[in-house]
């Protein structure tokens, strides 16, 4: 299968010699959801923005669906369609123009940029919008707006800088059944994101960037199953005995809280069959964190201890 | 500008800069007539009247072409100034970088936007001219040329200027410190022959005595300058401006990091 993007040895020094990119290494496949994760400041955006071309490189080498960024430039742009993290279209235009005129841009018909503008606004629930000056929006709508701006001239690489960031829950669940479904037609995801249950939600393949390097490059899976341990918090009915649980490590938070280290081939039977025989009674159980976070703070840490350990 | 692509990318941007400054009418429209129609009253009328000819024609005939050139020239360069500055401040340029148009459709489209409200001025100015003067057309081609190389030669200075621009106060510095000078000492209310040799001499160095001579010379027949030598400064500034505009995009100077 056909790489979406091949990326090697791609660096980035800024002016004033800070160096963003220390030679990235990155495939995603084509049809992939792909989660680039890391803290800030880490290298994401700038990867995204060579990738867009919005950023000139330093060095190395960016290819897409095969073609060049540096000698087929026009064939790369037209196989991206990008979501940047800041609201980046003219605020006095109506929404229809917005959209429309992207389309103009990757020469796209006026009449064809309609009906396409028609159905992405639609989809996203915009539609009743159109006419409406950008400005004049919610933020959950601006962010919709970006993602059918991005759609229209229809892309096989959809990039999304930090999509639903400031969305409230409803909506952002709504955003990623639409990518999902975008996925699924074919379209190449590259997301960004700080909310991890999203990545891990939408993702298959994960790569984390740490300080211009690619830290870790794997499927969610493989990813996931390095956890041994989930800490889960038990809510419990209040009982005269105070919770004693020999098979997992426990914490009594208070009367009713309950934090329970799990090892994963353990399991949580032994830990309910314990407390049931002390007549405990778990009214719900909840994960204390989202996996993929612990994970993350894990490995960005790890990189940073081993940096340094070189280092000395 | 074969390729498809490159062609509705330019109709695109054209269209959304008409759109632009059609939209903010009482802005980019109305001031010029009512500033002209005051430099027509005051320095056509009420002055004119008692300075008799200049170039064997009324001195309204006479200021009349330069009045319409210096609203061309003001509109033309704010426009592109303005609107492409404003496209790299809120960062909806990138809507056209991260997309295959072309840098010279970048410059086409910004350029061709700026020369629709510049003609358009043009035209309203002449219109408003109509209630003072009857103006004559000696050489319909001459007016045509000059206007049109005009209007893209400061529509090309005003995408420049944005190009560097960082700050709004960065794209009215040229305009004031500049072009308004320039403007008025271009000819546009006398004839360079009134000044003495030596300032004549300098004047040869201002650009808009080119402009305002072979466009006056369409209207009335007289010009300082040689038409042919007006139109062919006029042709390779805008060769200059438009390679230097180029190459500006194609480095990112002002657009990319």
């Amino acid at each position: 299968m056909t790489n979406a993007i091949e990326i090697k040895g791609l660096r980035k020094t800024y002016r004033g010699g800070f160096e963003a990119l220390k030679g990235v290494d990155l495939a995603v496949r084509e049809g992939d959801f792909y989660a680039l994760l890391g803290p800030n400041g880490a290298g994401k955006s700038t990867t995204i923005g060579i990738i867009s071309s919005l950023v000139n490189k330093t060095a190395g080498e960016v290819k897409v669906f095969g073609f060049d960024l540096d000698t087929q430039i026009n064939e790369v742009k037209q196989h991206i369609g990008l979501v940047p993290q800041e609201f980046n279209f003219n605020q006095f235009e109506t929404v229809l123009q917005i959209v429309v005129n992207q389309a103009g841009y990757y020469g796209v018909p006026r009449d064809l940029a309609k009906q396409r503008a028609e159905k992405y606004l639609t989809q996203l629930g915009l539609w009743d919008k159109r006419n409406d000056r950008a400005r004049t929006l919610s933020g959950g709508m601006k962010r919709r707006l970006m993602i059918a701006r991005a759609l229209l001239h229809e892309p096989k690489l959809l990039i999304l800088d930090e999509p639903t960031a400031g969305v409230d829950i409803e909506l952002r669940r709504s955003m990623w059944d639409f990518l999902t479904r975008i996925n699924k037609q074919g379209v190449t995801i590259i997301l960004t994101t700080h909310y991890l249950e999203e990545a891990e939600v939408l993702c298959r393949h994960i790569g984390i960037i740490d300080k211009g390097l690619i830290i870790e490059n794997t499927t969610m899976k493989s990813l996931l199953s390095q956890l041994n341990i989930e800490t889960f918090v038990l809510d419990i009915a209040p009982s005269d005995n105070a919770p004693q649980v020999t098979s997992a490590a426990t914490r009594v938070i208070d009367d009713h809280t309950l934090e329970v280290d799990v090892v994963k081939s353990a399991g949580l039977n032994s830990v309910f069959s314990e407390l049931s025989e002390q007549g405990i009674k778990v009214l719900s159980m909840r994960n204390k964190a989202n996996r993929l976070e612990e994970l993350f703070v894990t490995l960005v840490d790890q990189g940073r201890t081993d940096k340094e350990t070189v280092k000395a | 500008m074969k390729n498809p692509i490159h062609f509705t990318a330019l109709k695109t941007i054209w269209i959304k800069e008409c759109t632009r400054f059609l939209r903010i009418w009482v802005q980019t429209l109305v001031p010029p007539a009512i500033t002209m129609t005051l430099y027509f009253i005051i320095f056509g009328s009420l002055i004119g009247s008692r300075i008799g000819e200049m170039g064997g024609v009324s001195y309204m005939e006479f200021i009349v072409p330069g009045l319409i050139m210096m609203s061309v020239i003001t509109n033309a360069y704010s426009n592109v100034a303005s609107s492409f500055f404003s496209a790299k401040f809120q960062r909806n340029l990138e809507e056209m970088l991260v997309a295959p148009v072309s840098n010279i459709t970048i410059i086409l489209g910004y350029v061709g936007g700026g020369v629709a409200r510049a003609l358009l001025v043009a035209i309203i100015v002449t219109l408003v001219s109509g209630f003072f003067v009857d103006l004559a057309i000696q050489s319909f081609a001459m007016i045509i040329l000059t206007v049109l190389l005009t209007a893209t030669l400061f529509a090309l200075g005003g995408l420049l200027n944005a190009m560097f621009a960082k700050t709004f106060d960065d794209i009215s510095i040229i305009p004031t410190f500049v072009l308004t000078p320039l403007t008025y000492l271009g000819g546009v209310f006398y004839s360079i022959t009134l000044l003495p040799d030596f300032w004549q001499a300098v004047s040869q160095f201002n650009p808009i005595i080119y402009m305002v001579n072979g466009f006056r010379y369409g209207f009335i027949g007289v010009s300082d300058i040689a038409p042919a030598t007006a139109l062919g400064v006029l042709l390779i500034f805008n060769i200059g401006f438009f390679v230097l505009a180029w190459w500006l995009l194609k480095r990112g100077t002002g657009t990319r990091t």
